[in-house]
């Protein structure tokens, strides 16, 4: 069991390491330039020079990414350009904000999907499980930035639940991480709806019909928890359509989370915290396929007993 | 007959029953006018082969049918005084696990694998009776199974259990509220044979213990010997026949019950005799001094290499060091019980698995042969399969199933082929208009033979067959296997017939091998093995064989 946990520590490095290898050549690949961003308009090439030189963006690009690799292992993102400031004080004040947006959108998503995909399942075949399902196929489709903007429309303009933007309360969350979930909750409720079936044709549902329990019993302690299993994984998995999402989310709702502090860097081509917060996210992908690796045996017993 | 005679109090009485099934051109009967009583404290066994309705009949007992696809037309299913088919969903719940309990054939997959043994146990006893001491009663009915240590067993898991010790828990679970009758649908269908026999014989003891009355549904006739007191044989949705087990079994009314009986595969069959029953008049070819089949030092590990995670653990070999020959026209019978590595064996001499060993195939070592390599021995040696439903691609028509071989192989052009196919579809019985139609038209007995005509098209001279007949009735695997042992007297073949089955073995073998553990326990001509019985556990295997004599079976029984 330890040495399969290190031998997941070694290979989540080495995933570290690539991504940081491919958003790096990937950035200094573009034709925007970040010292003549610093630099304004009306500066002289010298001024732009010597910017440059200052950032160390004149050096060979090897050399620039060992340094960079050099800082890393040290727990260095190095600083922003533009905020000169340390790049992990940003990112660590905006963590918790992002973290907050994630959990509550995890959690919509999979209590809608599996209430839908499991409702969906029992009646399959009637209106209900059309319905459903049409649902789940509409909001799977639907981009982001729209039901941001539905959800806006209805819920905080005309209804007036809900705040337009900002932070802090738990109302601040509700709109966001609803945007956020819903795209995940069509993906659930369609993996959901088919586990359900699938295991409503098992023989010990069977067999606990057979004990005379009640339909109520049956689905609650023998279809769901082994319809669930497959979704534990899929969760892990999730975590990277969220990082996706996050950058949307955060900037309709003027969310203060590092997805807005990755929109802002992108426009003044602030390499260091783009590397950040790419890293940032290939972390939490990373750290969130491990949980539901980890998790799954103590979930289902035969995983443990192998 | 015995329904003159004064009988104990009907329990169950089943009138007039039928049965619809919603299709797509509208609805078929598929069970029409059953009618049978079970009296207390009987055995009564439904016997009959598969669509006969038996399966169909317990489920309506339990009111477990499929509302989707089922639906009952006419009919009374009385317990008691009670209808059960007028029962609301609510009281049927009451009786379902409380007054009628249910057993079922496949004990691997028939409890919950995230629920440890004891919660299934005692959710059931809580349902239906007072819930504080429901873990005494769980305890006490694990140990009522005999099941060592029912304190530990409780927090187990099922995939923690064998098959034998599953179906144990499953009869636990079924009895824990003493019903009034219990339904056992092939409750040792899935078993090994060992098993099958310890498992009968708890049934027998609990029904006096419980004082349970049993409905047991079977195919196997030697399990209706040793179980009933009364026997039902129903035949495409109706009773055929009902009576007495001695007067089914000895004086049987009706032509359907007496060729049921015939094709019973009766152990002891074809004693004294040293080579499997002719079929044909083709003569018998002289022996030839080459082997088919050479196997020596044969070992077999799985998951003993290396991988995604380094090295993985030490794995003791599924099949260790086994040696046996295998001459053109004769067949070596493998049979074991299941984990005895016959299965494995089967891949491994035919090069799918990698295994350490010698294996000649017609004189030419396959160890370490490149999949390019093999393919031309691929010709000299064929496998066919068990399941004749999955081992045909259901998108294929049956003509293109069995040409593939020939244009894998690149031999002739279309039609030719198209007259191989015709002439290989006549030779296992079959009309050559078969080559049209799909798999889903035909039976499981004629698709096991388009499996055989596939497997003849490179005119092997070695055909592996694993467990080919184990999922076909009786009466149709009779003429599945006379028609390989025809094949076999016409054209030279060489089989290794892997079976659990000793008396299909019994049939088919010049001489067996006995495998257990991955070893081979014994091995010698069928006589040495059947008739001797030199060998304890080969002993042990045969003596667990049910007996379709339920006259036999008793004078046994009784020692």
């Amino acid at each position: 069991m330890l040495s399969v946990f290190l031998k997941r520590l070694i290979q989540s490095a080495l995933i570290l390491f690539g991504v940081a290898a491919i958003t790096f050549v990937l950035l200094y690949a573009l034709p925007a330039d970040p010292a003549r961003m610093l630099a304004g308009r009306s500066a002289t090439a010298q001024t732009v020079a010597n910017i440059r030189h200052e950032l160390g963006l004149d050096q060979p690009l090897l050399v620039q990414f060992m340094h960079y690799i050099g800082g890393l292992v040290q727990g260095d993102l190095g600083r922003s350009y533009a905020q000169k400031t340390e790049v992990i004080t940003l990112i660590a004040a905006r963590l918790p904000a992002t973290l907050t947006l994630m959990a509550a959108g995890i959690l919509i998503e999979v209590v809608i999907g599996v209430t839908l995909g499991t409702l969906a399942a029992l009646n399959r075949g009637k209106f209900i499980d059309r319905a459903v399902m049409t649902t789940a196929f509409v909001g799977v489709s639907a981009p982001q930035f729209v039901v941001a903007l539905l959800l806006l429309y209805v819920f905080a303009a005309t209804l007036g639940w809900f705040p337009m933007s900002g932070y802090g309360t738990l109302s601040h969350v509700v709109l966001p991480a609803a945007t956020l979930g819903i795209l995940g909750a069509g993906w659930y409720a369609r993996m959901v709806r088919s586990a359900v079936v699938d295991v409503l044709n098992q023989d010990y549902v069977r067999t606990a019909r057979a004990k005379g329990l009640s339909q109520r019993r049956i689905i609650l302690r023998h279809v769901l928890p082994n319809a669930v299993l497959p979704i534990i994984a899929m969760i892990g998995i999730d975590i990277g359509q969220f990082m996706g999402g996050v950058v949307v989310v955060e900037a309709v709702y003027g969310w203060p989370g590092i997805g807005q502090l990755a929109w802002q860097a992108i426009q003044q081509v602030d390499i260091p915290i783009i590397m950040g917060v790419t890293l940032t996210s290939a972390l939490a992908i990373i750290i969130g396929n491990l949980v539901a690796d980890f998790l799954a045996p103590v979930i289902d017993p035969r995983i443990r007993s192998n | 007959m015995s329904d003159t005679k004064s009988r104990p109090a009907t329990v169950l009485s089943v009138r007039d029953l039928s049965i619809d099934a919603r299709t797509p051109s509208g609805l078929k009967r598929i069970l029409d006018g059953i009618s049978f009583d079970l009296a207390a404290g009987e055995t009564l066994c439904l016997a009959g082969e598969s669509g006969s309705g038996k399966s169909v009949t317990s489920l309506a007992i339990m009111g477990l049918l499929p509302k989707a696809s089922l639906r009952v037309a006419s009919g009374e299913i009385r317990l008691g005084d009670t209808d059960l088919l007028r029962l609301s969903e609510k009281a049927m719940r009451q009786v379902r696990g409380g007054d009628v309990a249910m057993i079922f054939q496949e004990p691997m997959t028939s409890l919950n694998p995230v629920m440890t043994v004891g919660t299934q146990l005692m959710e059931a006893i809580r349902e239906h009776q007072d819930a504080a001491n429901a873990e005494d009663v769980a305890k006490h009915m694990l140990d009522a199974v005999h099941i060592t240590d029912p304190a530990r067993r409780m927090t187990q898991y099922p995939h923690e259990l064998s098959g034998g010790m599953r179906q144990r828990v499953m009869i636990a679970m079924a009895l824990s509220c003493r019903p009034k009758v219990l339904i056992a649908d092939e409750p040792t269908t899935a078993l090994d044979v060992t098993v099958q026999a310890q498992i009968l014989k708890l049934m027998r003891e609990l029904k006096q213990e419980f004082g349970t009355s049993i409905v047991m549904i079977t195919h196997d006739m030697g399990v209706v010997a040793e179980m009933a007191d009364r026997v039902v044989i129903m035949q495409n949705g109706k009773t055929v026949e009902q009576g007495d087990v001695m007067d089914i079994f000895h004086r049987p009314s009706v032509t359907y019950t007496r060729e049921l009986l015939a094709a019973v595969p009766r152990l002891g069959t074809y004693a004294g005799t040293d080579e499997p029953p002719r079929i044909s008049s083709a003569p018998i070819r002289p022996p030839f001094p080459k082997p088919v089949l050479e196997v020596s030092d044969l070992t077999v590990t799985y998951g003993g290499k290396s991988g995604w995670f380094g090295r993985g653990a030490e794995v003791p070999p599924t099949v260790k060091g086994i040696s046996f020959r295998l001459e053109a026209g004769q067949t070596l019978g493998l049979v074991g019980e299941s984990g005895s590595g016959k299965s494995t064996t089967g891949k491994a001499v035919l090069g799918l698995i990698p295994f350490k060993g010698t294996v000649r195939i017609d004189g030419q070592d396959i160890a370490g042969l490149s999949a390019r390599a093999m393919q031309p021995i691929r010709r000299t040696a064929q496998m066919i399969f068990q399941d004749p439903y999955a081992s045909l691609d259901p998108r294929m028509s049956v003509g293109a199933a069995i040409a593939e071989p020939l244009v894998i192989h690149k031999i002739g052009n279309a039609s030719e082929r198209r007259d191989r196919v015709a002439a290989l579809l006549k030779r296992v019985g079959l009309t050559p208009d078969a080559a049209e139609r799909y798999p889903h038209e035909f039976s499981g007995g004629q698709r096991q033979r388009i499996c055989i005509a596939r497997a003849l098209a490179l005119e092997p001279k070695l055909i592996i067959a694993d467990e080919s007949v184990a999922a076909l009735d009786v009466s149709v695997r009779a003429r599945v296997l006379d028609l390989m042992l025809e094949l076999q007297e016409q054209m030279g073949l060489a089989y290794l017939f892997i079976s659990h089955d000793m008396a299909v073995i019994e049939k088919m073998a010049h001489s067996v091998a006995v495998m257990r553990g991955g070893e081979l326990v014994e091995m010698g001509t069928r006589r040495q093995v059947f008739e001797e019985q030199r060998n304890e556990y080969t002993r042990k295997l045969i003596g667990a064989v049910p007996i379709p004599d339920p006259e036999v079976y008793r004078r046994v029984a009784a020692g």
